[in-house]
């Protein structure tokens, strides 16, 4: 039997966009992206095995020095000392754990289940208030945070004095619990509004029979609820650790001092690189940086039942 | 009376977390909204000794700050056209063409965007960038932003372009009207809001960029804001914080103005975007 004619048509006549246009339209960001964004992470392997400099004798003719970059980060006797890879490996993993995998993700689900079926003032206050600590421009949060914590002056001091506890000097004596802190203010809006999108998806029967069966809060979580917004959470979790992994803001509140003592690889990088212009030694660091990123990644995509994310 | 007892606790327990967790978020800003209005500010939050618009006067005659700002709308503004075209397109074509691999490939270049958006690609990146001579160019900057910001963009574009349905633009079709007619009079009208949400998001994310400036641009008057800041410290090297207040402030408010304009347009929320589950 001959196919019906308007079945062939849809087929053949009717694809909406023709494939040229399709692939011109593609064009520019392939070419940015392309240019600006794969080429850098290519070229930056090929560099790390290079002693390019911006002055000295890799600025002209750099040459290839093999595994040199690398080897001169993991010298046994020094690599955990103060300034040295180790020392930033170290902080930025506390970092890492401290501000995205127990800071972030837990607290904006607590705020997203908090707020869940609710309306009214105080949840536009605390999603407003949150979301904008998150939009900020990195500076102007960065000198707020500086007057937040400072030892003599500082609003948190002030108020721990009012319940009697004497001052700390946080950017001196606890600078990376400082900036844990810190990071944990300024992305937690990004779980909280992933979260409460993923909460408004369950149907509303779900809690009703939970509640009709009498569950508690925690049975109901458990049971129920974590299993719905599992694939969110492992999304969230991805995400927000590799962001903390690279963000670079805190360097502008604590410079990784007092003695390297909240320096991250980040800046670590960026001291090698643009402070010392050490280029090689630079890209041996962020080539590292990469493959423990996408080592993560490579985890959470694993621990996640469902490969697919998106 | 028991139940009505623990409805009442929970309540309660909601309302004394809300309010932590809103001076949480609230008091470290505090000082943003205090000392650029005081003749004496120090790091300390309080109501101004004496209440004064003299900070802002001063930057306002400041050449060099205002020109940073006018660097940072240059920047920012680059940026948003850039992303927000490309992304556009791109997003339409990967949602309406056959592309095997998509899902996947949107997915690491998503995850990858945001390192190379750190310092990992830095020392490529600047390299790129002396070669092609774009190194202290408001041009080199923009670049760099808009590869990096591109796969985020199209992949939040990639939601409100399926959101339309096909059967738009094949009725349009069939009605007789060329392609550039259905683009221009059905898709774009219909993408809107997510052409906002983007020039918006893009906007943001390039005026509040720091480190890619900081590496790119050496002349002072091509700086943005966020590094000329860094010029209003006395000779010892501690900040004026009277100025420095005032200025973070200032480049700070056009971010709040544009999250209430998003706000109260379509309320700030994710668009089933970036939802976990597969569909």
């Amino acid at each position: 039997m001959e196919r019906p004619r308007l079945y062939l048509m849809r087929e053949r006549t009717f694809s909406i966009l023709p494939r040229s246009i399709g692939l011109a339209f593609l064009t520019p960001a392939v070419l940015f992206i392309s240019i600006f964004l794969l080429f850098p992470l290519v070229w930056v392997i090929v560099i790390s095995f290079t002693n390019t400099a911006l002055t000295g004798p890799g600025a002209a003719n750099p040459s290839f020095v093999g595994i040199a970059n690398y080897a001169k980060l993991f010298i046994p006797t020094r690599w955990l000392r103060p300034g040295e890879f180790g020392n930033a490996l170290r902080n930025t993993l506390l970092f890492v754990l401290g501000s995205a995998i127990l800071g972030q993700v837990p607290l904006g689900l607590s705020i997203a289940l908090a707020f869940h079926r609710r309306k009214g003032l105080l949840r536009e206050l605390v999603f407003s208030a949150a979301t904008i600590a998150w939009i900020l421009p990195g500076v102007a949060v960065a000198f707020a945070w500086i007057a937040f914590l400072d030892r003599d002056f500082g609003t948190l001091n002030t108020i721990l004095g009012f319940l009697g506890i004497p001052r700390i000097d946080w950017y001196f004596s606890y600078p990376l619990y400082a900036i844990i802190f810190f990071n944990i203010w300024r992305g937690t809006a990004f779980s909280m509004l992933l979260f409460s999108a993923a909460l408004g998806n369950i149907p509303p029967s779900f809690w009703e029979t939970a509640d009709v069966l009498g569950a508690s809060a925690w049975q109901r979580f458990r049971t129920i609820i974590f299993p719905l917004i599992r694939p969110s959470v492992f999304t969230a979790l991805i995400l927000v650790t590799l962001w903390t992994f690279n963000v670079f803001t805190p360097y502008l509140i604590t410079g990784g001092g007092p003695l390297f003592r909240s320096e991250t690889i980040p800046m670590y990088t960026y001291r090698i690189a643009f402070k010392f212009f050490e280029f090689g030694r630079g890209a041996a660091i962020a080539v590292l940086m990469m493959t423990i990123n996408f080592v993560l990644a490579t985890i959470y995509l694993f621990m996640q039942k469902r490969r697919r994310i998106i | 009376m028991r139940v009505k007892a623990r409805k009442w606790g929970y309540k309660l327990f909601i309302v004394l977390f809300s309010l932590f967790i809103l001076f949480f978020f609230v008091l470290p800003l505090l000082w943003l909204l205090t000392a650029p209005f005081d003749t004496k500010a120090t790091l300390r939050v309080s109501l101004p000794s004496t209440f004064t618009f003299n900070n802002f006067r001063t930057i306002f005659a400041n050449a060099f700050a205002i020109r940073a700002l006018f660097n940072s709308i240059v920047i920012a503004g680059g940026t948003m056209v850039g992303v927000t075209l490309f992304a556009t397109l791109a997003a339409y074509a990967v949602s309406r063409l056959k592309i095997r691999g998509r899902d996947i490939l949107t997915y690491l270049l998503v995850l990858f965007s945001s390192v190379v958006q750190g310092t990992a690609a830095m020392v490529p990146i600047f390299l790129l960038l002396y070669r092609l001579k774009l190194v202290d160019t408001h041009l080199g900057v923009i670049f760099v932003l808009v590869g990096g910001l591109l796969p985020t963009g199209i992949f939040l574009m990639r939601d409100f372009v399926e959101s339309i349905p096909r059967s738009y633009e094949e009725s349009a079709l069939v009605s007789g009207a060329k392609p550039a007619q259905v683009l221009r009079h059905v898709v774009v009208p219909v993408l809107r809001p997510g052409i906002m949400v983007l020039a918006v998001w893009s906007f943001v994310q390039a005026w509040g960029d720091f480190l890619i400036s900081l590496i790119v641009i050496r002349s002072p008057t091509k700086m943005p804001a966020p590094i000329a800041i860094y010029s209003f410290y006395t000779e010892g090297g501690t900040p004026v914080l009277t100025l420095v207040s005032a200025y973070a402030l200032i480049y700070a408010l056009p971010v709040v103005g544009l999250y209430l304009f998003v706000n109260w347009r379509f309320g700030f929320r994710f668009f089933g975007g970036i939802k976990g589950s597969g569909r």
